[in-house]
Protein backbone atom coordinates (compact mmCIF):
# COMPACT_ATOMS: atom_id res chain seq x y z
CA UNK A 1 0.00 0.00 0.00
CA UNK A 2 2.64 2.59 1.07
CA UNK A 3 4.93 2.24 -1.76
CA UNK A 4 1.95 3.30 -3.96
CA UNK A 5 0.95 6.03 -2.10
CA UNK A 6 3.79 8.30 -3.48
CA UNK A 7 2.73 7.32 -7.52
CA UNK A 8 -0.48 7.59 -7.37
CA UNK A 9 -0.61 11.24 -5.43
CA UNK A 10 1.80 11.96 -7.90
CA UNK A 11 -0.32 11.34 -10.53
CA UNK A 12 -3.30 13.00 -8.70
CA UNK A 13 -1.50 16.62 -9.08
CA UNK A 14 -0.57 15.99 -12.08
CA UNK A 15 -4.26 15.19 -13.16
CA UNK A 16 -5.50 18.61 -11.18
CA UNK A 17 -2.57 20.41 -12.57
CA UNK A 18 -3.83 19.22 -16.27
CA UNK A 19 -6.92 19.95 -15.66
CA UNK A 20 -6.63 22.91 -14.47
CA UNK A 21 -4.39 23.91 -17.46
CA UNK A 22 -7.08 22.69 -20.06
CA UNK A 23 -9.69 24.63 -18.30
CA UNK A 24 -8.14 27.72 -17.54
CA UNK A 25 -6.58 27.56 -21.94
CA UNK A 26 -7.42 30.57 -23.46
CA UNK A 27 -9.71 30.02 -26.36
CA UNK A 28 -7.08 30.35 -29.15
CA UNK A 29 -9.68 31.34 -31.82
CA UNK A 30 -10.74 34.89 -28.99
CA UNK A 31 -8.09 36.13 -27.77
CA UNK A 32 -8.76 39.09 -25.18
CA UNK A 33 -7.66 42.43 -26.07
CA UNK A 34 -4.77 43.64 -24.11
CA UNK A 35 -6.21 47.01 -24.66
CA UNK A 36 -9.41 46.36 -22.86
CA UNK A 37 -10.49 48.78 -19.97
CA UNK A 38 -7.24 50.94 -21.32
CA UNK A 39 -7.96 54.69 -23.08
CA UNK A 40 -8.45 54.02 -26.88
CA UNK A 41 -5.62 54.64 -28.84
CA UNK A 42 -6.13 57.93 -30.82
CA UNK A 43 -5.28 58.34 -34.95
CA UNK A 44 -6.16 61.02 -37.35
CA UNK A 45 -6.69 59.52 -40.82
CA UNK A 46 -8.00 60.47 -44.17
CA UNK A 47 -11.89 59.71 -43.92
CA UNK A 48 -14.47 58.68 -47.64
CA UNK A 49 -15.91 61.21 -48.45
CA UNK A 50 -14.47 64.34 -46.90
CA UNK A 51 -11.44 66.47 -47.44
CA UNK A 52 -11.04 66.81 -43.45
CA UNK A 53 -8.98 63.80 -41.83
CA UNK A 54 -11.00 61.73 -39.11
CA UNK A 55 -9.58 62.46 -35.52
CA UNK A 56 -10.85 59.73 -33.53
CA UNK A 57 -10.77 62.57 -30.56
CA UNK A 58 -14.02 63.79 -32.12
CA UNK A 59 -16.13 61.28 -30.55
CA UNK A 60 -15.03 62.11 -27.22
CA UNK A 61 -18.02 62.18 -24.75
CA UNK A 62 -20.11 59.95 -26.62
CA UNK A 63 -20.29 56.01 -26.46
CA UNK A 64 -19.34 54.62 -30.25
CA UNK A 65 -19.05 50.99 -32.06
CA UNK A 66 -15.47 51.14 -34.13
CA UNK A 67 -15.46 48.12 -36.39
CA UNK A 68 -12.71 47.08 -38.46
CA UNK A 69 -13.39 46.05 -41.87
CA UNK A 70 -12.40 45.43 -45.76
CA UNK A 71 -13.52 44.75 -49.26
CA UNK A 72 -11.33 41.42 -48.79
CA UNK A 73 -12.76 40.33 -45.97
CA UNK A 74 -15.65 37.91 -46.72
CA UNK A 75 -17.08 37.93 -42.79
CA UNK A 76 -17.48 41.21 -42.76
CA UNK A 77 -19.93 40.68 -45.45
CA UNK A 78 -21.57 38.47 -43.57
CA UNK A 79 -22.18 41.20 -40.66
CA UNK A 80 -22.64 44.11 -42.58
CA UNK A 81 -26.51 43.80 -42.32
CA UNK A 82 -26.51 43.53 -38.32
CA UNK A 83 -23.74 46.83 -38.89
CA UNK A 84 -27.12 48.93 -40.89
CA UNK A 85 -29.53 47.56 -38.19
CA UNK A 86 -27.29 48.71 -35.18
CA UNK A 87 -27.13 52.01 -37.24
CA UNK A 88 -30.56 51.98 -37.91
CA UNK A 89 -31.47 51.79 -34.00
CA UNK A 90 -29.59 55.08 -33.40
CA UNK A 91 -28.41 53.92 -30.35
CA UNK A 92 -24.54 54.46 -31.07
CA UNK A 93 -22.27 56.02 -33.48
CA UNK A 94 -20.52 53.14 -35.99
CA UNK A 95 -16.75 54.45 -36.56
CA UNK A 96 -15.94 51.86 -40.17
CA UNK A 97 -11.99 51.86 -40.12
CA UNK A 98 -11.60 50.50 -43.81
CA UNK A 99 -8.40 48.14 -42.81
CA UNK A 100 -5.92 48.17 -46.02
CA UNK A 101 -8.34 48.14 -48.37
CA UNK A 102 -8.34 50.31 -51.98
CA UNK A 103 -10.76 53.67 -51.48
CA UNK A 104 -12.52 52.72 -54.67
CA UNK A 105 -13.77 49.68 -53.14
CA UNK A 106 -14.51 50.26 -50.10
CA UNK A 107 -16.54 53.50 -51.89
CA UNK A 108 -18.27 50.43 -54.03
CA UNK A 109 -19.03 48.71 -51.21
CA UNK A 110 -20.70 51.00 -49.39
CA UNK A 111 -22.98 52.06 -52.45
CA UNK A 112 -23.77 48.44 -53.20
CA UNK A 113 -24.51 47.28 -49.60
CA UNK A 114 -25.46 50.75 -47.79
CA UNK A 115 -23.60 52.65 -45.34
CA UNK A 116 -23.76 51.87 -41.39
CA UNK A 117 -20.90 54.25 -40.62
CA UNK A 118 -20.84 57.90 -39.39
CA UNK A 119 -17.43 57.60 -40.63
CA UNK A 120 -15.03 55.89 -42.66
CA UNK A 121 -11.41 56.23 -41.63
CA UNK A 122 -8.77 54.59 -44.16
CA UNK A 123 -5.99 53.01 -42.57
CA UNK A 124 -4.20 52.36 -45.59
CA UNK A 125 -1.06 51.05 -44.65
CA UNK A 126 -2.14 48.95 -41.38
CA UNK A 127 -0.68 51.22 -38.39
CA UNK A 128 -3.79 52.08 -36.48
CA UNK A 129 -5.12 48.86 -36.42
CA UNK A 130 -1.91 47.62 -35.03
CA UNK A 131 -2.41 50.01 -32.27
CA UNK A 132 -5.61 48.65 -31.45
CA UNK A 133 -3.91 45.36 -31.21
CA UNK A 134 -6.34 43.71 -34.38
CA UNK A 135 -5.10 40.87 -36.03
CA UNK A 136 -8.36 40.33 -38.86
CA UNK A 137 -11.34 41.75 -39.91
CA UNK A 138 -14.14 42.13 -39.18
CA UNK A 139 -13.29 43.11 -34.83
CA UNK A 140 -15.31 45.54 -33.43
CA UNK A 141 -14.83 47.89 -30.69
CA UNK A 142 -16.77 49.29 -28.25
CA UNK A 143 -15.82 52.50 -26.51
CA UNK A 144 -17.58 54.96 -24.01
CA UNK A 145 -17.80 58.55 -23.52
CA UNK A 146 -14.74 58.94 -21.99
CA UNK A 147 -12.62 57.25 -24.62
CA UNK A 148 -11.82 53.85 -22.86
CA UNK A 149 -12.46 50.31 -24.78
CA UNK A 150 -15.08 48.52 -22.79
CA UNK A 151 -15.54 45.68 -25.15
CA UNK A 152 -13.86 43.79 -27.72
CA UNK A 153 -15.83 41.41 -30.56
CA UNK A 154 -13.96 39.50 -32.67
CA UNK A 155 -15.76 37.97 -35.79
CA UNK A 156 -18.85 38.93 -37.33
CA UNK A 157 -21.49 40.95 -35.38
CA UNK A 158 -24.38 39.18 -34.55
CA UNK A 159 -27.87 39.92 -32.98
CA UNK A 160 -26.88 37.66 -29.70
CA UNK A 161 -23.37 39.74 -29.18
CA UNK A 162 -25.25 43.23 -30.06
CA UNK A 163 -28.50 42.23 -27.30
CA UNK A 164 -25.71 40.48 -24.85
CA UNK A 165 -22.45 42.47 -25.29
CA UNK A 166 -23.03 46.07 -26.35
CA UNK A 167 -26.85 46.60 -25.30
CA UNK A 168 -26.29 45.42 -21.95
CA UNK A 169 -22.95 47.31 -21.73
CA UNK A 170 -24.77 50.59 -22.39
CA UNK A 171 -26.10 53.17 -20.54
CA UNK A 172 -29.98 53.62 -20.57
CA UNK A 173 -30.69 55.42 -23.55
CA UNK A 174 -31.24 58.97 -21.43
CA UNK A 175 -28.28 58.96 -20.29
CA UNK A 176 -26.25 58.64 -23.42
CA UNK A 177 -27.87 62.42 -23.64
CA UNK A 178 -25.91 65.25 -21.96
CA UNK A 179 -27.09 65.20 -18.84
CA UNK A 180 -29.90 67.54 -17.93
CA UNK A 181 -29.55 70.30 -15.59
CA UNK A 182 -30.36 69.43 -12.09
CA UNK A 183 -33.78 71.19 -10.89
CA UNK A 184 -32.77 73.66 -8.27
CA UNK B 1 50.64 9.62 -55.33
CA UNK B 2 50.67 13.63 -56.59
CA UNK B 3 48.13 12.65 -59.36
CA UNK B 4 45.90 11.03 -56.50
CA UNK B 5 46.15 14.36 -53.91
CA UNK B 6 45.42 16.67 -56.88
CA UNK B 7 42.37 14.34 -57.64
CA UNK B 8 41.17 14.50 -53.86
CA UNK B 9 41.58 18.06 -53.58
CA UNK B 10 39.84 18.99 -56.81
CA UNK B 11 37.07 16.57 -55.72
CA UNK B 12 36.89 18.23 -52.12
CA UNK B 13 36.79 21.38 -53.49
CA UNK B 14 33.84 20.10 -56.08
CA UNK B 15 32.37 19.25 -52.99
CA UNK B 16 32.59 22.16 -51.06
CA UNK B 17 31.47 24.24 -53.61
CA UNK B 18 28.17 21.98 -54.00
CA UNK B 19 27.89 22.64 -50.46
CA UNK B 20 28.19 26.42 -50.55
CA UNK B 21 25.58 26.85 -53.36
CA UNK B 22 23.10 24.15 -51.11
CA UNK B 23 23.38 26.00 -47.96
CA UNK B 24 22.94 29.44 -50.17
CA UNK B 25 19.76 28.40 -52.03
CA UNK B 26 18.48 26.58 -48.77
CA UNK B 27 18.99 30.53 -46.87
CA UNK B 28 17.41 31.77 -50.23
CA UNK B 29 14.00 29.56 -49.56
CA UNK B 30 14.35 30.20 -45.80
CA UNK B 31 14.75 33.96 -46.15
CA UNK B 32 11.81 34.08 -49.29
CA UNK B 33 8.72 34.92 -46.55
CA UNK B 34 10.52 38.18 -45.42
CA UNK B 35 13.18 39.63 -48.27
CA UNK B 36 14.07 42.45 -46.25
CA UNK B 37 16.84 43.13 -45.00
CA UNK B 38 18.49 46.08 -42.40
CA UNK B 39 21.49 47.63 -43.83
CA UNK B 40 23.10 47.66 -40.25
CA UNK B 41 23.97 44.02 -39.47
CA UNK B 42 23.59 44.54 -36.03
CA UNK B 43 19.98 45.65 -36.29
CA UNK B 44 19.54 42.92 -38.79
CA UNK B 45 20.37 40.64 -36.28
CA UNK B 46 18.64 41.87 -33.75
CA UNK B 47 15.60 41.99 -36.24
CA UNK B 48 16.00 38.37 -37.12
CA UNK B 49 16.22 37.13 -33.32
CA UNK B 50 12.86 39.50 -32.62
CA UNK B 51 10.48 38.50 -35.07
CA UNK B 52 11.13 34.78 -34.66
CA UNK B 53 9.74 35.39 -31.22
CA UNK B 54 6.83 37.34 -31.71
CA UNK B 55 3.74 35.45 -32.92
CA UNK B 56 1.56 36.09 -35.76
CA UNK B 57 -1.11 36.64 -34.16
CA UNK B 58 -3.67 35.38 -37.23
CA UNK B 59 -2.14 32.05 -37.53
CA UNK B 60 -0.88 31.50 -34.04
CA UNK B 61 1.43 28.59 -34.57
CA UNK B 62 3.81 30.98 -36.36
CA UNK B 63 6.17 33.40 -35.84
CA UNK B 64 6.00 36.81 -37.62
CA UNK B 65 9.16 35.96 -39.50
CA UNK B 66 7.73 32.74 -40.66
CA UNK B 67 4.53 33.72 -41.22
CA UNK B 68 3.77 35.18 -45.24
CA UNK B 69 0.14 36.68 -44.28
CA UNK B 70 -0.18 40.78 -44.24
CA UNK B 71 -0.45 41.26 -40.79
CA UNK B 72 2.90 39.78 -39.81
CA UNK B 73 4.54 41.52 -43.00
CA UNK B 74 3.13 44.74 -40.90
CA UNK B 75 4.35 43.69 -38.12
CA UNK B 76 7.78 43.08 -39.51
CA UNK B 77 7.82 47.33 -40.46
CA UNK B 78 6.71 47.89 -37.58
CA UNK B 79 9.68 46.28 -35.76
CA UNK B 80 12.51 47.34 -38.36
CA UNK B 81 10.92 51.29 -37.69
CA UNK B 82 11.47 50.64 -33.96
CA UNK B 83 14.75 49.04 -34.29
CA UNK B 84 16.02 51.70 -37.02
CA UNK B 85 14.44 54.75 -34.14
CA UNK B 86 16.82 53.23 -31.36
CA UNK B 87 14.86 51.44 -29.24
CA UNK B 88 16.46 48.33 -27.32
CA UNK B 89 15.00 44.55 -27.66
CA UNK B 90 12.72 44.95 -24.67
CA UNK B 91 11.03 48.36 -25.57
CA UNK B 92 9.95 46.88 -28.40
CA UNK B 93 8.59 43.65 -26.85
CA UNK B 94 6.79 45.49 -24.96
CA UNK B 95 5.35 47.89 -27.63
CA UNK B 96 4.13 44.88 -28.97
CA UNK B 97 2.81 43.80 -25.90
CA UNK B 98 1.16 46.94 -25.08
CA UNK B 99 -1.35 45.89 -28.15
CA UNK B 100 -1.13 42.51 -28.27
CA UNK B 101 -1.11 41.04 -25.13
CA UNK B 102 1.65 38.29 -23.64
CA UNK B 103 0.01 36.11 -26.19
CA UNK B 104 2.28 37.69 -28.65
CA UNK B 105 5.25 36.51 -26.87
CA UNK B 106 6.55 33.23 -27.63
CA UNK B 107 8.48 33.39 -24.76
CA UNK B 108 6.72 33.96 -21.82
CA UNK B 109 7.07 36.70 -19.36
CA UNK B 110 8.14 36.46 -15.66
CA UNK B 111 5.38 37.51 -13.42
CA UNK B 112 3.80 36.25 -10.47
CA UNK B 113 1.08 34.78 -13.01
CA UNK B 114 4.24 32.81 -14.90
CA UNK B 115 6.25 31.81 -12.02
CA UNK B 116 5.22 28.10 -11.42
CA UNK B 117 5.81 27.90 -15.63
CA UNK B 118 9.40 28.80 -15.38
CA UNK B 119 10.36 27.27 -11.93
CA UNK B 120 8.54 23.73 -12.31
CA UNK B 121 11.39 22.19 -14.10
CA UNK B 122 13.52 23.30 -11.03
CA UNK B 123 11.62 22.25 -8.53
CA UNK B 124 10.57 18.97 -10.52
CA UNK B 125 14.33 18.03 -11.16
CA UNK B 126 15.51 18.53 -7.06
CA UNK B 127 12.19 16.31 -6.39
CA UNK B 128 13.97 13.83 -8.89
CA UNK B 129 16.77 13.84 -7.36
CA UNK B 130 15.80 13.33 -3.91
CA UNK B 131 13.85 10.31 -5.13
CA UNK B 132 17.02 9.03 -6.81
CA UNK B 133 18.94 9.45 -3.99
CA UNK B 134 16.76 7.78 -1.84
CA UNK B 135 16.51 4.83 -3.81
CA UNK B 136 20.32 4.14 -4.62
CA UNK B 137 20.78 4.75 -1.03
CA UNK B 138 18.03 2.17 -0.13
CA UNK B 139 19.36 -0.43 -2.68
CA UNK B 140 23.04 0.56 -1.22
CA UNK B 141 21.84 -0.50 2.16
CA UNK B 142 20.18 -3.53 1.31
CA UNK B 143 23.18 -4.50 -1.01
CA UNK B 144 25.14 -3.84 2.09
CA UNK B 145 23.23 -6.05 4.65
CA UNK B 146 22.98 -9.14 2.04
CA UNK B 147 19.54 -8.61 1.94
CA UNK B 148 18.21 -11.72 -0.16
CA UNK B 149 14.42 -9.91 0.26
CA UNK B 150 15.02 -8.25 -2.83
CA UNK B 151 12.30 -9.68 -4.25
CA UNK B 152 9.86 -6.49 -5.42
CA UNK B 153 7.04 -7.82 -2.41
CA UNK B 154 6.34 -5.12 0.41
CA UNK B 155 8.31 -5.43 3.50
Amino acid sequence: MNRFLVPMAAFALLVVVLAIGIDRAPQKSVIESALLGKAAPEFVLPQLGSEAPFDSRSMRGRWYLLNVWGTWCAECRAEHEMLLEISRSKRLPVVGLNWKDEDGLATQWLQDLGNPYEHVPLDREGRTAIDWGVYGAPETFLIDADGKIVYKHVGAMTPEVWQRQILARLPPPSATLPAPEPAS
Amino acid sequence: MKALCQGNLAARALRAWLLALALVLAAGVASAVDPVELDDPVLQARYRELSHELRCMQCQNQSIADSPVGLAGDLRREVRELLVAGKSDDEIRSWMRERYGDFILFRPVFAARTAWLWLAPAVLLIIGLGVAVRVVRQRASIAANGSEDDDGSPA
